[in-house]
């Protein structure tokens, strides 16, 4: 027989605990849910476009009753728990019903703060908590002209907007200095004041409400000064309480709100909390993200699995105000202990505030422009060391060597704009996904539009429509597992294969917990890396964890065949290499004959079976695998140098090939393409290649994290030296330490910027005697696996791994 | 007229591996799970026709090696929340020989 949850409380944190249970344990509970609204779970965090007018109830609802009919979940709407037995594991409700429960989920949420002032019950003073208050503040504003909001926090202000646009007049009423003095400094605050004035919004600062006046009704707010207001709608906007009263009445134990460990458990070990009525380590959240993160913890250990712990959420805000653009996040205020850096420009409205401690960011707050919010939020929340990128970091990550998408608002495009360019997915299908499907995260919208799923580079584009539809309530997980298998990061796992000297994919799913048997198509690739990688003389590859095209040697076409790419080695071929590959293109009919961005030529079209025979074509004479099919070296692209060129400092093209028959056949994270210019005119492209040499008449410039594709990167320069063998030692030693510690599937470039170009350069240049050591770790992998053995011989002459090539049968 | 037709063994086809049969009527891909149950679809994406055969098996299911759809081997359906079915035939292990029912 199955167990049996019971869920207190209908909300967002509820539902979102249930939602990841029934995605990774469907069949393990009987689940009942207790509601007191009267309606399925609606995303209450855009109640307030609800009452600005710019959305409707039926636009927020998350889980619809049919929901709850579809995965067996019986509802109790409407309908208040009173009661819990925790001895006997029953919970009473208001309408007598009993249940039983083996396991309890608390998910009561928080209650509106009312400031018992005289007149605090008079009606037509309402909170802004749920759809009843809203449904409260559309009919006032239908007959009613004044309203006060008294709290200029995130929830007043949106509540006065909301006001403000159907009709009314309204007047928000301040206890401090400044508004929204918990996300806000004094200067983006008054600037704040400022743009909200200009919409026609009043304000009273520095007031103590001591009074609600009126006959029956509310007429109007009394000041502790003597002023007075005249009012015909009070919002009281002072904050939320964690809703613990029946906790509380049970006797779990409670502080500001009920008490959880790490996994979500309060001190009764059958009764879990989640959402805005816990207390996590001291702090309480009112904001959707850390719900969310709780809730996946939550679910882990309601279906015993067992592993996950929340170790808390930094939290970032956002207005949803239309036409304002404000972020904060982290310690924006700053000590004595911090260094502030500062940008303001009151004509265009914009202020920027960034507090570092320790060259990390430790807070932000923008106002007027804040497409780098997410940014910095993320910079902050990795610890990332901005040492080496403290000059730019005002000017944004656009400024960070990106002349790809960057410095779109996306705010200001039309809906017909297109986002993701690969799959042709325009903001308002993104937008309309958000809401409609109640998408939060980046992989939501991946999985639902298709936007940035591809190439990635709308990424950023995604996040800030994210962020910008969804308010503060959008972020990025700290810590993004590798897949949706495992809670682990690529960090985290990488690390344990050492430490635990795990040698097989089966070894790390036994050791590392993984959720599922086999895998899925994004972690078996990177742990068939990260195994390779680390143990390159134990570990025997799995062909069935790597993606078609290096499993079948050819990158595969949309049409099903393949391409095959010989390798020339430094761009250099041979009239004899030229009439292989054209007597290879007239003998198998192949059409389509490119020449590739990397100096070598490209034959399309080659069906599968034929792949073994054209390589034996090819290998008969001399060529070999480019392995432009691999997360591999690929090319090393270099200009004729001193031997030709009268401006050419060095032998270009020799030390390309030299470069190039070190590495060759290498696996890496990611593609790694390579390039020598004979001259600073840098004909060969060094500047935006992975490594690039630039030969200069005094020796070798070496150059690092170039990238010329999704986001084009400019390299760091990384160091000059005078001979040829240092240039090799420098490549092997980089080369290593980027498979060594880049995740899969991560450029040298977004690597870089990751761990910081000093680090870097600390490993590869300054520390000799780690350079060496890299460099001869290189030189190991590079000896072992056949890593250097044409894999195109291997599967034509010496007939290995025939199976795929040929039909396992033809009928008829 | 019989309808089962011998393909192979399994050995013929690695643990999480595909191989093609080929028709009159175009491929079909039989695959393998790590359990050695086996699968046989219609060697095309209901998304743009990749051939399925050249993907990554997990599970009971497939994921094209052309857009990452993930295919159900057991219905031939697009899971999650992307939308199409591929065609789906009866295959049988029979101690270590692979039968396939090419009426589908």
């Amino acid at each position: 027989m199955k167990e049996k949850l019971v869920v207190i409380g209908n909300g967002m944190a509820g539902m979102r605990t249930v939602e990841e249970l029934l995605q990774i344990a469907p069949e393990k509970f009987d689940i009942t849910v207790f509601g007191a609204e009267p309606y399925g779970n609606y995303n209450r965090i855009l109640l307030s476009p609800v009452l600005a007018g710019e959305k409707t109830i039926n636009d927020i609802m998350l889980n619809d009753l049919q929901w709850y009919e579809e995965n067996n979940i019986t509802l109790h709407k409407g309908v208040k728990v009173t009661g819990i037995d925790r001895k006997k594991c029953k919970v009473t409700a208001d309408n007598d019903l009993v249940v039983d429960y083996d396991r309890l989920l608390i998910a009561t949420g928080s209650d509106p703060f009312i400031i018992p002032v005289p007149g605090h019950e008079l009606p037509g003073v309402i909170s802004f908590r749920d759809i009843h208050d809203v449904d409260l503040m559309l009919d006032a504003a239908k007959t009613k002209k004044h309203a006060v909001v008294i709290g200029g926090g995130l929830l007043g202000l949106e509540a006065a907007n909301g006001l403000m646009k159907q009709g009314m007049s309204v007047t928000v009423v301040h206890l401090m200095d400044w508004l929204m003095e918990r996300q806000m400094d004094e200067v983006s605050g008054a600037m704040l004041k400022k743009s909200l004035e200009e919409k026609g919004m009043q304000f009273m600062l520095k007031a103590s409400t001591s009074e609600i006046t009126g006959d029956g009704k509310v007429q109007g707010v009394k000041f502790t000064d003597g002023s007075e207001l005249a009012a015909d709608l009070v919002v009281m906007a002072v904050g939320i309480r964690p809703n613990i009263s029946l906790a509380k009445q049970v006797g779990l134990h409670c502080e500001r709100g009920i008490v959880v460990n790490d996994t979500m458990q309060t001190f009764d070990p059958k009764i879990y909390s989640v959402g805005e009525c816990v207390q996590h380590r001291g702090s309480t959240y009112g904001l959707v993200a850390p719900l969310f993160e709780m809730a996946k913890v939550c679910a882990n250990h309601l279906a015993a699995y067992g592993i996950g712990i929340y170790k808390g959420s930094i939290t970032s805000t956002k207005l949803k105000v239309t036409g304002i653009d404000l972020f904060s996040a982290g310690d924006f205020m700053g000590n004595e202990t911090t260094e502030d850096i500062v940008v303001r420009d009151a004509k265009r409205g914009i202020y920027k505030k960034i507090v570092i401690n320790d060259d990390k960011i430790a807070g932000a707050v923008l106002y007027g422009d804040t497409i780098d919010g997410a940014w910095y939020f993320q910079l902050m929340r990795e610890k990332t060391n901005i040492r080496d990128i403290r000059d730019q970091l005002m000017f944004g990550q656009a400024h960070l060597g990106d002349s790809g998408h960057g410095g779109n608002v996306v705010a200001n495009m039309s809906d017909d704009a297109e986002i993701c360019g690969c799959n042709g997915v325009c903001k308002g299908d993104i937008v309309n996904a958000i809401t409609s499907k109640g998408l939060f995260t980046l992989e939501d919208v991946r999985a639902h539009t298709k936007a940035s799923s591809s190439c990635g580079s709308c990424t950023g584009l995604v996040e800030q429509l994210l962020e910008s539809t969804l308010g503060g309530d959008y972020s990025v997980p700290e810590a993004k597992p590798l897949c949706a298998c495992t809670e682990h990061t690529h960090d985290y796992v990488r690390e344990e294969i050492r430490k635990q000297h795990l040698t097989s994919i089966p070894d790390v799913y036994k050791s590392l917990n993984w959720k599922s048997e086999d895998g899925c198509a994004s972690c078996r690739m990177a742990l068939n890396y990260y195994l390779l990688s680390t143990w390159p003389k134990e570990y025997s590859d799995d062909p069935q964890s790597r993606f078609i095209n290096e499993r079948a040697h050819a990158n595969i076409q949309k049409d099903g065949t393949y391409s095959v790419i010989p390798r020339m080695w430094g761009g250099m071929t041979t009239p004899n290499e030229l009439r292989a590959i054209a007597d290879v293109a007239e003998k198998f009919g192949l059409e389509t004959v490119h020449v590739t961005g990397g100096q070598r030529i490209g034959l399309y079209g080659v069906k599968k079976e034929n792949l073994p025979t054209v390589w034996k074509d090819l290998n008969d004479r001399g060529l070999v695998s480019g392995h432009a099919y691999g997360k591999a070296l690929r090319t090393v692209k270099t200009c004729v140098g001193r031997e030709w060129c009268r401006f050419g400092t060095q032998d270009s093209t020799a030390i390309g090939i030299k470069l190039e028959k070190m590495t060759w056949g290498s696996w890496m994270p990611h593609k790694f393409k390579m390039a020598a210019s004979g001259c600073p005119r840098n004909c060969a492209e060094a500047t935006i290649k992975d490594f690039g040499v630039v030969c200069v008449d005094s020796g070798y410039e070496l150059h690092i994290g170039g990238n010329g594709g999704v986001k084009v990167r400019a390299t760091d320069l990384l160091c000059k030296v005078n001979t040829e063998e240092e240039v090799l030692e420098y490549c092997a030693a980089f080369v290593q330490l980027y498979r060594e510690q880049a995740r899969y599937l991560e450029r040298t470039a977004p690597w870089i910027e990751r761990v910081g170009f000093s680090y870097v350069k600390e490993s590869v240049v300054d520390n000799a005697e780690k350079r060496k050591e890299l460099a001869a770790r290189f030189k190991i992998s590079q000896e072992e696996n056949e890593t250097q053995d044409d894999p195109w011989k291997m599967r034509s002459t010496d007939g290995r791994d025939q199976a795929q090539f040929i039909p396992l049968k033809v009928v008829g | 007229m019989t309808d089962w037709i011998e393909v192979g063994q399994l050995n013929d086809i690695p643990k999480l591996g595909s191989r093609v049969i080929k028709t009159l009527n175009g491929d079909i891909a039989v695959f393998r799970n790590s359990q050695d149950e086996v699968f046989a679809l219609r060697d095309a994406c209901p998304h743009k026709q990749g051939p399925l055969s050249q993907g990554i098996v997990h599970g009971k299911s497939v994921t094209c090696p052309l857009h990452n759809w993930k295919i159900s081997l057991e219905n031939g359906e697009a899971l999650g929340p992307d939308e199409g079915c591929t065609g789906v035939y009866a295959v049988k292990l029979e101690g270590e020989k692979i039968f396939l029912n090419l009426n589908n």
